[in-house]
C-alpha cells in the first residue's frame, strides 16, 4: 500500500496534472521579465557601438541608470507574477519600494538595491534558462514523442519513412525519448519554479535580518514613548493632586485649626470632635504628601537627583547615610525611575526590614548610574513575594536597567540597580 | 502687623486672610502670582509676606525666585516661604544671603495655628523659621563627621537651634531649664568647632554654614 502515496505524487505530476500546468506558466511567464534586465542594459549596442572613451562611458552610465529606473517595474512585475500565478505574497520591501521612482539612482550604497539587481542580472537569467529549459522539454518532448507516427504516416517513397527497418527503430527511440520528456517535463517545472520562487522571496522581498533589526528599533523606539507617556502621566497626576486634594485638604485643615483655637464656649462634646477631625486632616495631609511626593516631586526636575533623594531619606524614620555622585545629571525618565527605586527601596526597608541604618548611594559611572540602598536589618527579602520588590524590578526593566537583591536570612540586604543614563 | 499674601489656591488665600485678620494681622494684599507679589511688597512695604513656592506660571520654584529678588530689593521685608514640600536646596539658596527675616515651613503647619503664627511673628521679628523636616535634611547631609560626636540631646538641641528658636523656645520644647538648653549649645560650638555667635540669627547663621558644608 506503500505505493499509493508515491503514486498520487507521481500523478500529482502527470503531464496533464494542473500542477503541471500552472507550474510550467508560471516558469515560462518569468522568462521574458527575467532577460528584461539585461536586455535594456545591453539595448544601446547592438544599434550603437561607440569606439571613444567618452561616448562609452557616456553610454555606459545611461544603460546603468536606465537599468536602475525600471528595477522597480520590473520587481513589481515579478511580485505580481508570484501572486497571480502561485497565490505567493512578497511584501514590498522598505528602503526600496518607498519613496519616488528616481530615488532608486541614489539608492546605490542601499543593500536593498543589490539584492534586487542581484535577482534582475544574475540568479533571474539563470533561473530564466531552467525556464527555457522547461519550455524545451515540453516542445522536444511533443516532437519527438510525435517521431513515430509521423516517420509511419510517411509514403513509402520518403527516404525516412519506416519502410526502412534502420529508420523505424530509430524512430521508436526518438518516440521513447519524447514520451520520457514529456513526463519529465512537469518535474523540472516544479523544480525551476521552485528556485525561482526561493530567489524572489530571498531577493525581491525584504531581508529578514533587516526586517527584525528595523522592528527591534522600532519596539525600542515604541517602549521609549511609552515610558515616557507613562512618566508624564505620573507628573500630571502629581500636579492634579497638589492643585486639587491638597490645596483644599490644607484649607481644611487651617479652618478647623482656626476653629479649634479661637472658638470659645463651645460644649466640651463639639469641642472634642473639632479636634479630632483637626488631628485627622492634618494626618491626611501628612499621607497625602507622602503619596504625591513618592510620584515625582518638583525638586526632582529643578535640582536633579541629589536634591530630590535628600527630601525622601530625610523623612525615614531611621539613620540614612546619602551619596549622591550624578554629575552631569541624568535623563529625565532615568532620573524619574532612580528616585522611584530608590523611594521604594527605602519603604521596603522601613516596613519590612528591621533595620538601624541604611547606605543610599546614586554613582554614575560612566553612562550607567549605579543606585545600591544596604540596609542592616533582617534580611531574607524575597522578590517574588511582595509587590513592592516586583513593581521596583519592573519598572528598572522598562528603562532596560538590571535589579538584583541580595538578602541572606539574618541579612544584611543589598538592593542594587543599573540604569543606563540616556534613554 | 501688615502682610502681603503670595497664593495661587483661591481656597487657601481666604483661609489665610481670614486666620490672619482673626489674629490682629492686617492684610495689605492678596496676590496669585509672582509677579505680582513684587509689585504689592513695592507698593505696601509690608513687614512681611507669606509666599507660596510653587505658583504660575511655572508651578515649580516661582515663590524661592521672588524671595530672592524681594531680599535684593526690600531686604527690610520679612519672607516667610510655604511649601507643600520644604527642600533642602531651597532652603540653602535663601539662606546663602542672610538668616534674618527668613522663614521656610511646610504649608501644613498652617492648620497649627498657633505654632504658625508664632513662627510668622518671628520672621517679621527678623528671626529664622525653618521646618523641623528641612533640619532634618540638612542634618542627614553632614553624617559621618563631627556630628557623631554629639550626644542625643545635643542633636536635638542642633535641629531646634536651626530651625531658628530662641534658647527660652528651645527649653520650652525640650522641657528643661534655659540654663541646661546654654549647656547644651556651648557643648555644640566646642564640639563643632563653631565661632561663638551672639544674637539668635548669627547662631543659626553659624549652624546652617555648618550644616551646609561650608565652615
Amino acid at each position: 500500500m506503500a505505493s499509493i502515496p508515491a503514486a498520487r505524487h507521481a500523478l500529482a505530476h502527470a503531464p496533464w496534472s494542473p500542477a503541471a500546468w500552472r507550474d510550467t506558466t508560471f516558469v515560462a511567464s518569468g522568462v521574458p521579465l527575467q532577460f528584461a534586465g539585461w536586455a535594456v542594459l545591453g539595448s544601446v549596442w547592438p544599434f550603437w557601438t561607440p569606439v571613444n572613451v567618452t561616448p562609452i562611458m557616456l553610454v555606459l552610465a545611461g544603460s546603468c541608470a536606465v537599468t536602475l529606473l525600471v528595477l522597480r517595474p520590473l520587481t513589481r512585475w515579478q511580485r505580481e507574477r508570484c501572486w497571480a500565478m502561485l497565490g505567493l505574497r512578497i511584501p514590498p520591501m522598505p528602503g526600496f519600494d518607498d519613496g519616488r521612482a528616481w530615488e532608486v539612482l541614489r539608492g546605490l550604497r542601499k543593500p536593498e538595491v543589490w539584492r534586487v539587481l542581484r535577482y534582475h542580472l544574475i540568479v533571474g537569467p539563470l533561473v530564466a534558462i531552467g525556464g527555457l529549459g522547461t519550455i524545451g522539454a515540453w516542445a522536444g518532448g511533443v516532437i519527438l514523442a510525435c517521431t513515430g507516427a509521423y516517420s509511419w504516416a510517411l509514403p513509402g517513397t520518403s527516404p525516412l519513412s519506416s519502410v526502412d527497418k534502420g529508420h523505424a527503430v530509430r524512430a521508436g527511440v526518438l518516440s521513447v525519448v519524447g514520451v520520457l520528456l514529456l513526463i519529465a517535463a512537469p518535474w523540472v517545472a516544479a523544480g525551476v519554479r521552485r528556485l525561482d520562487v526561493r530567489a524572489a522571496v530571498a531577493l525581491l522581498g525584504p531581508d529578514r535580518a533587516a526586517e527584525l533589526e528595523r522592528r527591534v528599533e522600532d519596539l525600542v523606539e515604541k517602549r521609549a514613548s511609552v515610558v515616557d507617556a507613562a512618566d508624564i502621566e505620573r507628573r500630571r497626576i502629581e500636579r492634579d493632586l497638589h492643585d486639587g486634594a491638597q490645596q483644599r485638604l490644607v484649607s481644611l485643615a487651617l479652618n478647623l485649626g482656626l476653629a479649634r483655637a479661637t472658638l470659645t464656649g463651645v460644649p466640651d462634646e463639639a469641642m472634642r470632635v473639632i479636634v479630632e477631625a483637626h488631628e485627622e486632616a492634618k494626618e491626611a495631609l501628612t499621607e497625602l504628601r507622602d503619596l504625591i511626593r513618592g510620584l515625582h516631586p518638583a525638586v526632582l526636575e529643578d535640582r536633579g537627583l541629589d536634591a530630590a533623594l535628600s527630601g525622601i531619606a530625610a523623612r525615614v524614620p531611621l539613620e540614612v547615610r546619602l551619596r549622591v555622585e550624578v554629575e552631569p545629571r541624568a535623563s529625565s525618565t532615568v532620573e524619574a525611575v532612580a528616585y522611584f527605586v530608590v523611594s521604594e527601596a527605602l519603604t521596603n526597608v522601613v516596613k519590612h526590614a528591621r533595620a538601624t541604618a541604611v547606605d543610599v548611594a546614586a554613582i554614575r559611572e560612566g553612562e550607567r548610574l549605579r543606585l545600591t540602598v544596604a540596609d542592616d536589618g533582617a534580611g531574607g527579602a524575597d522578590p517574588s513575594r511582595g509587590t513592592g520588590l516586583t513593581g521596583l524590578a519592573r519598572r528598572v526593566r522598562s528603562v532596560d536597567g538590571t535589579f538584583r537583591i541580595v538578602s541572606p536570612a539574618g541579612g544584611p540586604t543589598t538592593v542594587t540597580v543599573e540604569l543606563p543614563c540616556a534613554l | 502687623m501688615r502682610i502681603v499674601i503670595a497664593e495661587d489656591s483661591v481656597l487657601l488665600r481666604a483661609g489665610l486672610i481670614k486666620l490672619l485678620e482673626t489674629s490682629g494681622f492686617e492684610v495689605a494684599a492678596a496676590v496669585g502670582e509672582a509677579e505680582g507679589l513684587l509689585a504689592a511688597v513695592r507698593e505696601h512695604r509690608p513687614d512681611a509676606a507669606i509666599v507660596d513656592v510653587r505658583m504660575p506660571p511655572g508651578f515649580t520654584d516661582e515663590g524661592v525666585r521672588a524671595a530672592l529678588v524681594m531680599r535684593r530689593e526690600t531686604p527690610e521685608v520679612a519672607v516667610l516661604l510655604l511649601s507643600q514640600y520644604v527642600e533642602e536646596r531651597y532652603a540653602a539658596d535663601l539662606l546663602s544671603t542672610s538668616t534674618s527675616g527668613i522663614g521656610y515651613l511646610l504649608k501644613d503647619r498652617v492648620a497649627d495655628v498657633s505654632v504658625f503664627l508664632d513662627a510668622l511673628r518671628r520672621v517679621a521679628a527678623g528671626g529664622t523659621a525653618l521646618d523641623p523636616e528641612v533640619v532634618s535634611q540638612l542634618l542627614l547631609r553632614r553624617h559621618r563627621d563631627p556630628l557623631d560626636r554629639l550626644t542625643p540631646r545635643e542633636k536635638e538641641v542642633l535641629a531646634l537651634m536651626a530651625e531658628g528658636r530662641s534658647n527660652a523656645g528651645i527649653a520650652a520644647a525640650l522641657v528643661v531649664s534655659e540654663s541646661a538648653v546654654a549647656k547644651h549649645i556651648n557643648g555644640i560650638f566646642a564640639k563643632l568647632d563653631l565661632p561663638h555667635a551672639e544674637g539668635d540669627h548669627r547662631r543659626v547663621l553659624a549652624v546652617l554654614r555648618f550644616l551646609d558644608g561650608e565652615t
